[in-house]
């Protein structure tokens, strides 16, 4: 059993689909379902979060091994099993996963009013499959939560989504799939090798180099499409433009995440020569994304797409620094992607605030509204600045470790990664200068309101989150420090033994 | 003479006839009764067959073992499900008569006596006693030249594929001497290298069944049946027959054919790209549900043929799990085709689906999750289903078919996920009718079959698998 003395992780992951299954049952009027299922998708979700901080009090930084392990049988001929446990890497990506999934159904609260009930389920299922996925230590049961993201989503853009949601939703789906299947004939390839598909089994399994650099490339082209790196990144734009407020928050918060998990999880473990191999393409593209993407973020008129092009820019680093097999370079990636996940999130959040009062995310229908909403415009601001990486801000540390840890392997990278920074300063400035500042020129404009008590709410914890991670990061450095130690060993380990074998 | 072996068969056999009498008798019309009778004679049948012992009767002609029995359940299944949806049907179409019932029991016992078969002359006499119930059925409504149109279709491209099958029989016996499958195999397990006339042979008889399973290149009559038949008659053509035909090639090729593996994974090979390539592509343009759902079983026949086509254990296994699944899916699926209807007015294009997530929440979400099902989407049935022929095309070393089988998925996957748009994304016009008890208890069912299957995957695949162990002997 585990140090929690029951299915802590199980009861996290599903708990959520008990939610859901809960709200599915609600009969009656209209607006009565609605509050229904608003407030059970509410306290399923805060439920889950209540749960899932046992796994932070419970977790034991000191070892690298997985944690809170449950199995069960579940095809057992096969070598598949129901495997969950969580490490260093994924623990915290749970818990990022929880919170952000409460602030999306508060942050949806008025501006979701069509079909209520069927958006809450959506989400609640999302949650549970996200949740699972990170917690999947079974190379299947990963697949299956990885892929089946895919339908709350596609629901979720397509059905509550702006325009073109239905464009968005498909080529979201597409391409996602179409990388995705690729990593299926991969993990149906090891699974032949290796005759079980269980994660830790794997790792310590040895695949030929000729075989790796196919697995290699079938894996980078499903996690390579998620995270998204250039050239395949241009779902996302477009999804996240067409996808409701929270929509676009899980999206940037935690979807995006899962293909830079699934390069720590499997590539680098699994395949280490190979991930060797490729190190220099991926810093190229990388390289290629941050600075291509902030200068195409400069040039944006709408403000969604404008944060959607700077998270390929903050992807772009998180690649570049897992892939430069540093201590630094590892634990800097690990932790933009979760100041990437709240900080986006927030900036996603205060896009919708403006977006659910003036119905357009256009950034030249405003200017000024610093004058009416001053809480508002601090709020941006202290987001501005975290995704900027302002030094005591969320997004500052796990940039200054990335850059540290290209620096080792190459300052040319490093350039690259910290040009990333300054034209992130330059679009996310610009971006707030024109929204913000300025003469109201609107009329519409002045009559505004301020940030209700619903949405100081939403923002709080993610603010106090924000403000931690940037003052105090080691309480979540910590966490993956054994874990990323002993990453590295193994992967210079297993270098090493390859090159013995080869002279 | 051990002829108790056959009592499933047999009792069918005199249920059919009884219902022929039962039904002429009465004044009035006896759709519903002689069809509830059916019905009741479908579970006793499949009761029967669970309890069924294991060996050859009728000299040989006729076999009972694992293999059968899976398939005999399903395909008893399949007919059973696919009677419920014709009985409300039926009636609003002017088509309530007793005949269907009884045609579909032939047909269903047809399909058992091929899965039976152990002879070359059993299985012809199996597949034309379904071919022509098949015939009649697609052609039930006669008043309407589309059904009529699909019926004379049908029959005239059947004739011809029966006579290429015929051909290769007698091409088989002139150069093994035998049509016993197991002399057949002993025949060409000898160090005697098989004759030309014999693989030819082979080939034909392969041309025939190809046609059953509308495999390309032998898939042309599939659109255009399946929209002039009925809709009840299309859901019963892309389910039972399906699984009917897709185990009686497994047996003829696994069984006597299994040494010249060489010549006949070839065929299958083309049969499987083709239609996987095909069903992907050509139902991208199809507005017609009934016609895209055609396209789409070619497809899912290709996904089939790819487990065929590796000719391993493992494959045949995949072969015979996907078909499970792929039926249960398409009854559900075809559930939903036959509660298309608007102020009286069967529809059949996709469009006429818009909105519906709106106006019939639950239907909606059956649907959805069946399409995505046939996408392979995790966690639904229909990714198991992909994920053992995969699994099997990669231990086999066949990339190609499982890069085809990735490709085409992808393919597929938009116009699945196009139903699932329709219903969910575009602005609906006047809700449908409501829908009869019966389709909704075969929707939910079957939905919560394919939703609930990851949780209970081992007993379906161990039965699977020991209908594997019997066929491979």
């Amino acid at each position: 059993m585990n140090a929690a003395g029951f299915p802590l992780l199980s009861l996290v992951t599903f708990l959520p689909l008990l939610g859901a299954l809960i709200i599915m049952t609600v009969r009656g009027e209209e607006a009565v379902v609605a509050r229904n299922a608003r407030w059970t998708a509410l306290w399923a979700s805060l439920v889950t979060l209540a749960l899932s901080l046992l796994l932070w009090v419970g977790f034991d930084q000191t070892t690298a091994d997985f944690q809170f392990v449950e199995q069960a049988e579940w095809l057992p001929e096969f070598g598949v099993g129901y495997h969950m446990g969580v490490d260093g890497i994924s623990v915290l990506f749970i818990l990022l996963s929880t919170i952000l999934t409460p602030l999306c159904i508060l942050a949806s609260w008025e501006s979701v009013t069509t079909r209520v009930r069927e958006y809450m389920v959506a989400f609640l299922v999302l949650e549970a499959m996200m949740i699972g996925m990170f917690a999947a230590l079974d190379f299947v049961l990963f697949y299956i939560f990885f892929e089946a993201v895919l339908i709350p989503m596609f629901l979720i853009i397509g059905i509550w989504g702006g325009a073109r949601r239905v464009y968005a939703a498909l080529k979201f789906f597409l391409y996602t799939l179409a990388g995705s299947l690729l990593m299926l004939l991969a993990i149906l390839a090891v699974w032949y090798h290796a005759g079980t598909t269980d994660i830790p089994t794997l790792m310590e399994t040895a695949f030929p180099p000729s075989m790796q650099f196919w697995l290699f490339l079938a894996f980078f082209a499903s996690f390579a499409v998620k995270v998204p790196m250039w050239p395949v990144h241009t779902w996302l734009p477009d999804a996240h433009v067409e996808a409701p407020t929270a929509g676009s928050v899980i999206l940037a918060g935690v979807l995006l995440k899962m293909g830079a998990y699934g390069f720590l999880r499997f590539s680098l473990p699994l395949l280490p020569e190979a991930s060797a191999d490729f190190a220099p393409l991926i810093f190229a593209l990388s390289v290629i994304a941050v600075v291509y993407t902030s200068l195409v973020a400069l040039a944006q008129e709408d403000m969604k797409k404008l944060i959607a092009y700077s998270s390929i820019a903050h992807m772009g680093i998180v690649t570049l620094g897992i892939f430069t097999f540093t201590a630094q370079g590892l634990s800097g990636a690990l932790f933009t992607m979760l100041s990437h996940g709240v900080v986006s999130g927030a900036l996603f959040l205060c896009v919708g605030v403006l977006y659910d009062r003036v119905h357009s995310r256009e950034i030249a229908r405003y200017g000024g509204v610093a004058k009416v909403m001053p809480a508002y415009a601090l709020v941006f601001m202290v987001f501005t600045m975290a995704s900027v990486a302002l030094p005591g801000l969320a997004g500052f540390p796990g940039e200054l470790l990335v850059i540290v840890g290209a620096f080792k392997v190459n300052p040319w990278v490093a350039l690259g990664a910290a040009m990333g920074m300054i034209l992130g300063a330059a679009y996310a400035l610009y971006l707030y200068r024109r929204v913000i500042f300025g003469k109201i020129v609107r009329q519409d404009l002045k009559a505004l309101l301020d940030l209700s008590p619903r949405e100081y709410a939403t923002f709080a914890p993610l603010i106090l989150l924000t403000l931690w991670m940037g003052i105090y990061p080691s309480s979540f450095l910590n966490f993956f420090e054994a874990t990323v130690a002993a990453l590295i060993a193994r992967h210079e380990a297993a270098l090493g033994a390859a090159r013995l074998a080869g002279m | 003479m051990n002829w108790t072996l056959a009592t499933p068969e047999i009792l069918l056999a005199l249920a059919g006839l009884l219902a022929l009498a039962g039904g002429v008798m009465p004044k009035k019309e006896t759709f519903f009764p002689v069809s509830m009778a059916v019905i009741g004679a479908f579970v006793l049948t499949a009761v029967l067959v669970l309890g069924q012992g294991e060996g050859t009767a009728f000299a040989g002609q006729y076999v009972s073992d694992a293999f059968s029995r899976f398939a005999k359940v399903l395909i008893l299944l399949g007919a059973a499900l696919g009677l419920v949806l014709a009985l409300d049907f039926n009636e609003k179409a002017g088509i309530g008569r007793f005949e269907y019932a009884v045609l579909m029991l032939f047909a269903t016992l047809g399909m058992m006596v091929m899965v039976s078969a152990n002879d070359l002359m059993s299985l012809y006499i199996g597949l034309e006693l379904l071919s022509l119930s098949l015939y009649v059925i697609a052609a039930f409504d006669r008043d309407n030249p589309r059904s009529a149109e699909a019926g004379l279709k049908y029959f005239v491209l059947g004739a011809l594929a029966s006579g290429l099958l015929l051909y290769g029989a007698s091409l088989v016996y002139g150069f093994a001497g035998t049509t016993n499958f197991d002399r057949i195999a002993d025949a060409l397990s000898g160090d005697v290298p098989a004759g030309v006339g014999l693989i030819v042979g082979l080939v034909f008889v392969l041309a025939g069944l190809c046609f059953k399973i509308s495999a390309v290149p032998f898939h042309m009559w599939t659109p255009d049946v399946y929209e002039g038949a009925p809709t009840p008659v299309t859901a019963f053509f892309a389910t039972a027959p399906k699984v009917a035909a897709i185990a009686l090639l497994m047996r003829v090729l696994a069984g006597p054919f299994a040494d010249v593996a060489a010549q006949w994974q070839q065929v299958i090979w083309v049969a499987s790209v083709g239609s996987m390539l095909l069903g992907a592509f050509a139902a991208i343009g199809q507005r017609n549900i009934k016609r895209l759902m055609a396209y789409s079983s070619i497809g899912h026949v290709g996904y089939a043929l790819m487990g065929l086509a590796v000719a391993s254990d493992s494959g045949l296994r995949g072969v015979l799990v996907y078909m499970a699944i792929y039926m249960v899916t398409s009854v559900g699926t075809f559930a939903v085709l036959v509660a298309m209807r608007r102020n009286g007015r069967a529809l059949e294009q996709v469009d006429d689906l818009a909105g519906i997530g709106r106006t019939d929440p639950a239907m909606a979400m059956w649907m959805a999750v069946f399409m995505f099902s046939m996408a392979g989407i995790p966690p639904l049935a229909g990714f198991f289903g992909k994920l053992y022929v995969f699994l099997a095309a990669v231990q086999g070393g066949y990339w190609v078919l499982a890069a085809v089988g990735i490709g085409t998925s992808v393919v597929a996957t938009y116009y699945y996920l196009r139903i699932i748009k329709v219903m969910y994304f575009d602005a609906g016009t006047a809700p449908l009718d409501a829908r009869p008890a019966g389709l909704t208890v075969v929707m939910s069912a079957t939905g919560l079959l394919t939703v609930l299957f990851f949780l209970f995957p081992a007993p379906i695949i161990a039965a699977a698998q020991a209908a594997v162990a019997a066929l491979l002997g």
